[in-house]
């Protein structure tokens, strides 16, 4: 197998299997009907969170902790 | 060794291919009779129309429905057709969801989602505005609540005038 067919065989390949990936692994916007569920949430108990989030913010004076906006005076 | 390159090369472009061009501004819009063959999708041949891909699992719809039912009242009778295509896999959820706002324009389901590849909408949801001669003219990704409706209004109220 010459140089020049091998790499002009290598370059169509990855070109080919790139468009593979964005074919097969992205989800489209009107296939998440299952990622929607509430079940499929990293956060399953919402109040919960919020309230370990705003006690350890508030303990730890953390500037911008768990997210929450301010600066740490724990008065949000 | 060559047969086996360009079979393998002919697999991987095959998504190439076969992927739908999508529905683009400046371009005529599919005929959703012919993607969805079951469904009673109304004539839109000299009317304005308005193509907007929902779910059921979508907030964004839930907010954009009562504003659609409005347009709808509004100007159905000054040419305007609005076809809402729903992109629920499960027959059930789109019936319940489809009650529950009191759909009064034409709504069908696209369960199998060929029209919705065929569309290719970057977003739920997505709504493609169409001139009287079939153009999509306008594209709206998402539904942000009074901005999304007075653009429409503006949108529609110039595409309604265009054929007079």
């Amino acid at each position: 197998m010459n140089s020049p067919f091998f790499l002009l065989t290598l370059t169509a390949a990855f070109i080919c299997l790139s468009s593979c990936s964005d074919q097969l692994v992205r989800v489209k916007p009107y296939e998440r009907g299952n990622l929607a569920k509430p079940v499929m949430s990293d956060n399953m108990t919402p109040l919960i969170k919020a309230m370990t989030e705003h006690a350890y913010f508030s303990r730890e004076a953390a500037f911008g902790g768990g997210g929450v906006g301010g600066g740490g005076c724990g008065c949000n | 060794m060559k047969n086996i390159i360009t079979a393998f090369l002919l697999t991987c472009s095959a998504p190439i291919l076969s992927a739908a061009d999508g529905a683009k501004v400046g371009r005529p819009v599919p005929n959703l009779s012919q993607l969805l063959p079951g469904a009673s999708v109304p004539n839109t041949a000299g009317k304005v129309a308005l193509v907007d891909f929902w779910a059921s699992w979508c907030g964004p719809c839930i907010q954009s429905f009562p504003v659609l039912n409005k347009l709808q009242s509004k100007y159905g009778s000054k040419g305007l057709v609005i076809i809402g295509v729903g992109v629920d896999e499960d027959a059930a959820k789109y019936k319940a969801f489809a009650d529950k706002m009191k759909v009064s324009f034409t709504i069908v389901h696209d369960a199998s989602h060929k029209a919705a590849d065929f569309f290719g909408p970057p977003s739920m949801p997505t709504s493609y505005l169409v001139d009287r001669k079939g153009m999509i003219r306008y594209l709206h990704t998402g539904f942000k609540g009074a901005k999304t409706e007075a653009e429409y209004v503006t949108e529609i109220e110039s595409l309604l005038a265009e054929g007079k």
